[in-house]
């Protein structure tokens, strides 16, 4: 046994040794992730003017176009998907954190896990070949099923880990109290949770809003307003995606103003959702 | 947590609705294992000719000739396996870090708006992610390579020229893509640890650091874990922007300084100009592969933690 | 006090989109085609201006490249097709329907290089295909040396850069290269994407254009438009007729002037290293692929596009770095299109 002094005075070097290193990362990940927003930011605020939001495109070599189409349909897409995707994913996670200690829980983590790690270009091809190929057509539906299959996952994978953290203490006060348990899980646990769920939700919902290649073979992308859920769709990833790889310097110039204004679309979306949420409570950390 | 008074005047068995909550939860998960052998399923039947003509040494050949129609899969396995622990390797100590920074230390403002920044950094599309790739990384990274070469190029992991694009600059950029995953997941975990367990144990005269080894780590660990499995499925399966940076040379190296090529990305790259059905239905078992691998790489995890799990009990 | 479920907000979410959908406008008749990339920027500029003259007219053209322009056209996906690979006779053969393949304009793949200190250089199909080979390492090599004389050539290893993903630009260069290079024919073939012996592959004309401007002694091929809007230096190719010749849109089309006497009657033909002495060899058609009995009124509203595009939007086509199509062959095009029902 150390005399406790030395003991306590290594303790502490390791402490402040480790806190340094986190802070290390900190500011490495950090200063990267603000370098990238920073880099877009400098790209894209100077063209993002009104025009830019509330036009249709113009023929190359004519400047004032603008990308409102992709706006509603990136809205669109995005919702739709979230409409889709986010039940499933809560709801299979809600099967999992309270009833998924057995087989069915055992394979539908694992499929989630797998489906995951499919390449996004797959699930597009996928929806191609059960959407698009069934309906002869293009089309904005099409897009949101690619969408919705990418979130599922996401989100059934983070809501589950959240839903686990709520106390086993809290379902035992209001099961004590004659509760079913299905009404504590629908108006305790899943509110407890709620927070963490938004928070995976978005960023399934983020992560899907930047998505282009399961869009190029199921949304299609067009330069008009969209006309229904059965034809094809704008989308602000195709847009960025094509003006990107364009040889012209104004389209350049667009599809930085336009990955710019996807950060923002997701800035405001989810700030939406925070406001829409109740204020927080004690002991879920905030 | 509060009772809301609701939640009292509701009480009462209902024995018979909660078995109906707990199936239609169940259908829902459900859906996921029908998603994936919906997927599996399309991806087999659109590869058959390619596993018709080529069989299994499909998995382990090296050629790669859509003139010749011979194709195999293995440099394509070669680049996403090693460019997906590259990116692991670095996302998953750096997030790690930056969790407990942001969750342990930081004030709650600055944590916030950390990690919101952070999530905003999922959102930018991965063409974007890719442009930036090739205008700030590779440059850093061409700079970086000869001297690499010189100091560490007795290891045969940074032998040749450099390009600047290749495995390295693809795990990089990969470990950016993937470290909003592992930090922001990470730390809203370590955030719901119980205050009663730090305090118990910072009562018990530990210093902060032991608090996050002793109490917060084991808390958090199936929680981190779940945050790293998506954070390696989003790496096996990033195509964009690791086809702009990663060379796309269909050739197996040890070295990281070399060009590759991975799965997902020559999927994006020939699929949509795949002229005859040999070659797309290869393709298509590339994607297979793919799915296989997955399946494959979390069974080992799944062993892991398990172990680990068993050790630490 | 939470109550509320978080999927409370999902109500509000379809609120809002269905407020974001009351701005989707009246019924116009769509058309909606795919495929090849390379035309997509003078195609939508015709589709964009098209509309000015016929507002009830709608086209949606999105590239996914040109094979997959085949396919969904052929999958009757969509109304149109297009193209920069004339579609092989099996894959007619495989279609249900007759399929007519439509110049619309022309386009020149130039090889472009970074060599600090030298903005000229000339190249002939050979040493271009040795070079792609492998076969020629170093840019002091004889071979090159010899083509150009009195130029300063570094002793720098070449880096050859190419198209990673499939692609009708890959298509016409090793389409020439098997045209004047045995060794080539036997080695890679011919194809939207080969088995490259050397080299790096970077996505797309913009990919490659950024690899090769930032990479020293790097060689690589993009379409002409790419190599001007980057300001890269690009190679003077020697012609059939032994001339040494630069890309540009003139070149390309006197390429397509001396094939045009030879020109089948459904316009599916390779126009790489051309008679002619103003012939730039490395030139492509591009065409649009449409069937010629269309469902309901849709054969008359691309015919009504085609006329115009023959006629109004040829002369567009300068601007944007396309060559536009010899006066012979517009004639020729301008009687098929009149097939068209």
């Amino acid at each position: 046994m150390t005399p406790p002094d030395a003991g306590l005075a290594r303790r502490r070097r390791t402490n402040a040794v480790m806190f340094g290193l986190a802070a290390v990362c900190t500011a490495v990940a950090l200063s990267v992730l603000f370098v990238l927003l920073a880099y877009i930011t400098w790209k894209g605020v100077s063209s993002l003017t009104w025009a830019f939001l509330s036009r249709l495109p113009r023929p190359v070599g004519e400047p004032g176009g603008g990308i409102a189409h992709a706006i509603v349909g990136t809205v669109k897409l995005v919702g739709l998907a979230a409409v889709l995707g986010v039940p499933v994913g809560v709801l299979g996670a809600t099967y999992l954190s309270e009833y998924g200690s057995n087989r069915f829980g055992f394979a539908i983590r694992y499929c989630a896990d797998v489906l995951n790690g499919i390449p996004s270009i797959v699930t597009g091809i996928f929806a191609f070949t059960v959407v698009v190929l069934p309906l002869k057509h293009f089309s904005a539906l099409a897009g949101s099923v690619a969408l919705a299959v990418i979130m599922i996952p996401l989100v059934l994978r983070s809501s589950e880990e959240f839903l686990r953290l709520v106390p086993v203490s809290v379902r035992e006060a209001a099961l004590a109290l004659g509760v079913p348990r299905w009404k504590v899980i629908a108006r305790v646990v899943l509110p407890t949770a709620s927070r963490g769920i938004m928070t995976g939700s978005l960023l399934a919902v983020s992560r899907v809003a930047g998505e282009t290649a399961p869009l190029v073979f199921t949304a299609f992308g067009a330069r008009h307003w969209d006309q229904g859920w059965l034809q094809p769709i704008a989308a602000l990833p195709l847009v960025i995606y094509s003006y990107a790889i364009s040889p012209y310097e104004d389209w350049h110039r667009q599809a930085w103003a336009a990955a710019f204004l996807l950060l923002i679309v997701v800035l405001a979306g989810n700030l939406a959702a925070r406001a829409l949420m109740q204020p927080r409570q004690e002991g879920t950390g905030s | 947590m509060r009772m809301s008074p609701s939640v009292l005047a509701l009480a009462g068995p209902r024995w018979g609705a909660d078995d109906a909550f707990r199936r239609m939860t169940l259908a829902f998960g459900l859906v996921i294992v029908g998603l994936a052998v919906a997927m599996g399923g399309t991806m087999a039947v659109n590869s058959r000719l390619a596993w018709r003509a080529f069989g299994l040494p499909f998995i382990w050949t090296s050629t790669w000739d859509p003139v010749a129609e011979v194709f195999g899969a293995w440099p394509f396995i070669w680049g996403t396996l090693v460019s997906s622990a590259l990116a692991l390797s670095v996302a998953v100590p750096l997030g790690l870090g930056t969790a407990v920074f942001l969750a342990e230390v930081a004030p709650r403002r600055l944590s916030d708006a950390a990690s919101f920044a952070i999530e905003l950094l999922a959102a930018i599309p991965t063409v974007i992610m890719g442009l930036m790739g090739i205008f700030i990384l590779v440059p850093l990274v061409r700079w970086a390579e000869p001297w690499l070469a010189r100091t560490l190029g007795f290891l045969p992991f940074f032998r040749g020229a450099p390009y600047g694009v290749g495995m390295l600059t693809a795990g990089l950029l990969l470990a950016f893509i993937i470290l909003p995953y592992i930090v922001s997941i990470t730390r809203e975990i370590m955030l719901t640890v119980p205050r009663s367990l730090r305090e118990a144990a910072l009562g018990l005269g530990a210093t902060k650091w032991e608090v996050v080894r002793l109490v917060v780590f084991p808390y958090a660990r199936s929680g981190v874990t779940g945050a790293v499995f998506l954070a390696l499925g989003r790496a096996l399966g990033e195509t964009m922007a690791v086809t702009m940076v990663i060379g796309n040379t269909p050739k197996v190296s040890l070295s990281l300084l070399e060009p590759g090529y991975s799965m997902a990305a020559v999927l994006a790259n020939e699929f949509a100009e795949a002229s005859s059905d040999l070659y797309v239905h290869s393709l298509v078992a590339i994607g297979l592969v793919l799915f296989g691998i997955t399946i494959v790489v979390n069974a080992i995890a799944r062993l892991m933690i398990h172990r680990a799990t068993v050790r630490a009990s | 006090m939470t109550t509320r479920k978080t999927l409370r907000s999902f109500p509000a979410l379809a609120l809002a989109m269905a407020v974001a959908a009351g701005g989707t406008a009246m019924a116009a008749t769509t058309l909606v085609g795919t495929g090849a990339s390379f035309p997509y920027p003078i195609y939508s500029k015709w589709f964009d201006e098209y509309q000015k003259v016929r507002p009830d007219v709608r086209i949606n053209y999105q590239s996914i490249g040109s094979g997959g322009g085949i396919r969904q056209i052929t999958a009757r996906t969509v109304d149109f097709g297009a193209s920069d690979g004339p579609m092989t006779s099996a894959q007619l053969f495989a279609v249900d329907g007759k399929i007519l393949h439509l110049p619309t304009v022309l386009g020149a793949v130039v090889v472009v290089f970074n060599l600090p200190g030298v903005d000229t250089l000339n190249l002939d199909g050979p040493t271009l295909a040795d070079i792609f080979l492998g076969k020629i390492r170093g840019w002091n090599d004889a071979a090159i040396a010899a083509l150009n004389p009195g130029v300063a050539l570094p002793a720098n290893p070449i880096t050859v850069v190419h198209r990673s993903d499939g692609s009708g630009t890959t298509f016409c260069l090793v389409d020439y290269l098997s045209k004047v290079s045995p060794a080539w024919l036997r080695t890679a073939g011919k194809g939207t994407a080969v088995n490259w012996p050397v080299g790096l592959g970077g996505k797309g004309n913009e990919g490659v254009a950024g690899l090769v401007k930032q990479t020293p002694y790097a060689i690589g091929y993009v379409e002409l438009i790419y190599a001007d809007q980057n300001h890269l230096s690009y190679a003077a190719i020697r012609n059939l007729a032994g001339k040494f010749v630069k890309a540009n849109t003139a070149a390309v089309t006197a390429a397509a002037a001396g094939t045009a006497s030879s020109m089948p009657g459904d316009f599916r033909v390779s126009i790489t290293n051309a008679a002619g002495d103003d012939a730039y060899p490395i030139s492509t058609y591009t065409w649009l692929l449409v069937y010629q009995a269309n469902p309901g009124n849709k054969g008359e509203i691309l015919k009504g596009f085609l006329r115009w595009m023959l006629k109004d939007g040829q002369g567009m086509a300068g601007g944007l770095g396309y060559a536009p199509l010899p006066d012979s062959v517009n004639g020729m095009v301008a009687k098929a299109v009149e097939t068209i029902r």
